[in-house]
């Protein structure tokens, strides 16, 4: 094991903005939830390199890593149902027209 | 340089690359390829640091079933103005000057900290990960209770969505 922790963190920095500037940049409902993705496994390469890092035999990184899983899949299910329901009755996916709740 | 760092270097390149694709390419049918790319990418890194389960839980679950569920969510939506037009705001600079801001002040912040440069020490002999995480995972005195929680916002979030995207038969 070479590699020192900061590469992973700046990795995962590099990740995350870029998820960042894709959810705030980029039009179709979809295409932020894919940004929202990316984002979400930057948390998860810190969560990885600081259980490796830190202390291996305690395997909270880990654990955490993979309730994280669980919350984007589940994130992913409502977000995609909720889209997929907005499109049946709107026929639109961008975002900025998804306006029935502003006020 | 070691292998073990230039195999780091080679994949973490392909994964912000194929992030920065994901961001701008127009095709929204061909991001969600680029995210498949970049998943895979973040699986070899969870190989490199050692995280045998989560890397195969990467592919398992990441690629598997969520990229899949975003192909399918595309082609449920697509029309045809959407391929054509812009998929940027038109104010898109200002998200990217405060993702590079971010990005900054992270980097900047990354090397205050203290044992940043330090690599990893091997792992304890006779230490099953896998094990180690099973036992995490149920074992009262760890884990069960955020994994229980994870496990019922998991079920409520599957039949809310089988709710919402089910057509009316009004």
């Amino acid at each position: 094991m070479s590699i020192p922790l900061a590469w992973y963190l700046v990795l995962a920095a590099a990740l995350f903005c870029i998820g960042l500037y894709g959810v705030l940049s980029r039009k179709n409902a979809i295409a932020i939830l894919l940004c929202i993705e990316l984002m979400l496994n930057a948390v998860n390469i810190n969560l990885v390199a600081f259980w490796r890092y830190q202390n291996p035999a305690q395997m909270a990184g880990q654990a955490f890593a993979v309730i994280v899983f669980a919350v984007a899949a589940a994130e992913v299910a409502v977000g995609l149902a909720l889209i997929i329901s907005v499109y049946r009755r709107r026929k639109t996916v961008v975002a900025d027209e998804i306006n029935l709740m502003k006020w | 340089m070691t292998a073990e760092q230039i195999i780091f270097l080679l994949f973490a390149a392909l994964v912000l690359v194929s992030a920065l694709m994901v961001v701008i390419v127009r095709n929204l049918l061909h991001a969600a390829l680029w995210l498949v790319v970049s998943l895979f990418g973040v699986a070899v890194l969870y190989a490199i640091l050692q995280a045998n389960f989560l890397a195969v839980v990467q592919v398992v679950v990441y690629i598997g079933a969520i990229a899949i569920l975003f192909i399918f969510a595309v082609m449920l939506t697509r029309r045809e103005a959407m391929e054509k037009g812009r998929q940027t705001r038109n104010n898109w600079w200002i998200p990217a000057m405060l993702g590079l801001l971010i990005l900054t002040g992270l980097v900047v912040l990354i090397f205050n900290f203290p044992n940043v440069e330090q690599t990893a020490a091997a792992l304890p002999v006779g230490l099953d990960t896998l094990q180690a995480l099973g036992i995490a995972l149920v074992s009262p005195d760890a884990y069960v209770l955020p994994f229980e929680v994870a496990s019922v916002l998991m079920l409520a979030a599957l039949v809310g969505a089988v709710y919402v995207a089910t057509v009316d038969k009004k």
